[in-house]
């Protein structure tokens, strides 16, 4: 990657970000759905929120859906809608390469979606019981930002390869899908046998267990891993080649 | 002299439609050069291939000889939006300064921004500007990155005499700067104001292509506006090719020779009033190698 790729892609992320902050209303959107979702659907409940190791896994779940679902979302809806607007076809004839434009996604998009994770931190450690020391902390984040890769590709190959109508279905299915199949919404520990290898398969499940481990510890298997990097390098192809093939909408 | 863009033997198609066919063209430097056409037409395509936004379907595209789809090609060339693509929420410095990032030696952001009159609205989101002022950030946009070659597509639609005057003017300075410029127009006496050369493109062919006095030349007609009881009358006589009935009731013909057909309306006791006389347009010239075409 060239120098200039890096540098045009820090040039677009800086201008999404100055036009997103113009309307700040967006912006407390992503920061505060995942927030809310933990204080609704995990505080109440006793049982987990009181005990530490559970109530860590919950925090750490609702991260990664956070981080997910934000991912989808926001990189498979808004290229998609940018993608119909006129603009998108000038910044093509700019000098700029395709994956600066997707890498200017990640770093403006992809930064947002982490921050969002700031509120449900605060909430999980005032009103619950999880617990991590900050290096921990610091080390779940970088976790969360690596396995949040395949979701941010994903998002721009929907993006890319459909208009946003059906973006926005199809971000749906797969987030759900997605969140359930990888342990997000009910622990693995829950899964009947078969469901449990499957769901080793998902970005969703090895992204919840590579956090887990970065904040609490305990063994990594290979699998976890390995399922990430595979994940990353396909879904970061398929991104690419849709961009490639993109001539924008048409209408026929 | 040095060729620009090149296209050879360009086809391309939209499904079962065939926007360009069989197009071979060269653009060198140094000219303004007009690219008419109605719509659909086939214009729109024929830069698209050259931002290396589309590929064509067969045939080669070149850019400065090489691949327009190769960001590294396009460093030279220079492009506008349409005024309403521009970000809104951005400032007209930001969107100076973020498309200036994209080029190796850009004009700087105050430069530029003196050069279209931009310079008082530089602190303002673009959504505030006027249509005019929007049109001309869009414009000045094509020249931040000191471009050798700039494709205008439809530079001044909806925009009053006056602003159209002062953004030709900038065009035509930044084409003494060295800018060659291609510039498409349903506005043809902005083709006939800007152009040197005028390639007119119908269906998909290139269907003229040559200096602005000889494609003027094609059609020697003239414009005859007269009042007159009897217009089908004036319509019969010889070399009178084309009537369009005006508002106040007054009739503009089209006449080969004005001179002609003005003494055979003497002759024929045709009685007429308010007579004037103007040579053909550019519009109207491509009106007649349109017509010339589908007969």
């Amino acid at each position: 990657m060239s120098n200039t790729t890096l540098r045009l892609s820090g040039v677009h992320a800086k201008y999404a970000l100055i036009e997103t902050f113009r309307i700040p209303i967006a912006v407390i959107g992503t920061m505060v759905f995942p927030a809310l979702a933990l204080l609704f659907f995990v505080v109440p409940q006793e049982y987990v929120a009181q005990n530490p190791l559970y109530a860590t896994q919950a925090v750490i779940s609702m991260s990664v859906f956070a981080v997910m679902a934000n991912s989808l979302f926001a990189f498979g809806i808004s290229i998609s809608e940018d993608r119909e607007k006129p603009w998108d076809p000038y910044l093509r004839t700019l000098p700029v390469p395709g994956l600066s434009r997707v890498l200017g996604y990640v770093f403006s998009t992809g930064a947002l979606g982490l921050a969002a994770i700031v509120p449900v931190l605060l909430i999980g450690g005032l009103f619950t019981a999880a617990e991590a020391d900050p290096w921990r902390v610091v080390a779940g984040f970088v976790a969360l930002a690596i396995s949040a890769i395949p979701f941010m590709m994903i998002g721009v190959a929907v993006g890319y390869g459909m208009p946003s109508k059906a973006a926005i279905a199809v971000v749906q299915v797969v987030m759900f899908g997605f969140a359930f199949a990888g342990g997000l919404f009910l622990p693995p520990e829950m899964f009947a046998s078969w469901l449990d290898t499957l769901s080793r398969f998902f970005p969703s499940r090895q992204a919840r267990d590579l956090v887990i481990w970065a904040v609490q510890g305990g063994s990594l298997e290979p699998a976890t891993w390995l399922g990430i990097i595979a994940w990353i390098i396909v879904t970061g192809v398929l991104a690419l080649l849709l961009y490639r093939r993109d001539e924008g909408r048409r209408f026929h | 002299m040095t060729t620009l863009a090149h296209f050879d033997s360009v086809t391309r198609r939209y499904g079962d439609v065939t926007a360009l066919d069989n197009v071979t063209l060269d653009i060198e430097s140094g000219h303004i050069v007009g690219l008419l056409g109605p719509n659909g037409a086939g214009k729109t395509t024929l830069l698209s291939l050259l931002q290396g936004l589309r590929r064509p379907t067969s045939g080669t595209v070149r850019l400065f000889g090489g691949e327009p789809g190769d960001y590294r090609q396009r460093q030279r060339l220079g492009c506008t939006p349409q005024e309403t693509a521009l970000p809104q929420a951005l400032k007209v410095g930001e969107i100076l300064q973020f498309v200036g990032k994209h080029f190796d030696d850009p004009v700087p952001v105050d430069e530029i921004a003196a050069e279209f009159g931009l310079s008082d609205m530089l602190r303002k989101q673009s959504g505030a500007l006027s249509g005019g002022q929007k049109r001309r950030l869009s414009v000045a946009l094509a020249f931040v990155g000191r471009p050798m070659l700039v494709l205008l597509d439809e530079p001044t639609t909806g925009l009053d005499v006056d602003a159209r005057r002062t953004l030709w003017q900038a065009v035509r300075r930044q084409h003494e700067n060295g800018a060659t410029v291609v510039v498409t127009s349903h506005y043809i006496d902005e083709v006939e104001a800007l152009a040197e050369r005028v390639i007119v493109v119908d269906e998909g062919h290139v269907i003229a292509d040559d200096d602005l006095p000889q494609i003027l030349g094609q059609v020697q007609g003239r414009m005859l506006r007269l009042s007159t009881p009897q217009p089908d009358a004036v319509l019969a006589l010889d070399d009178v090719r084309h009537h369009q009935p005006e508002n106040d009731g007054s009739h503009t013909f089209l006449v080969g020779d004005g001179d002609a057909v003005v003494t055979e309306l003497v002759r024929e006791s045709i009685p007429f009033s308010n007579l004037s006389m103007r040579r053909a347009t550019l519009e109207e010239a491509f009106l007649a190698l349109t017509e010339k075409t589908t007969a």
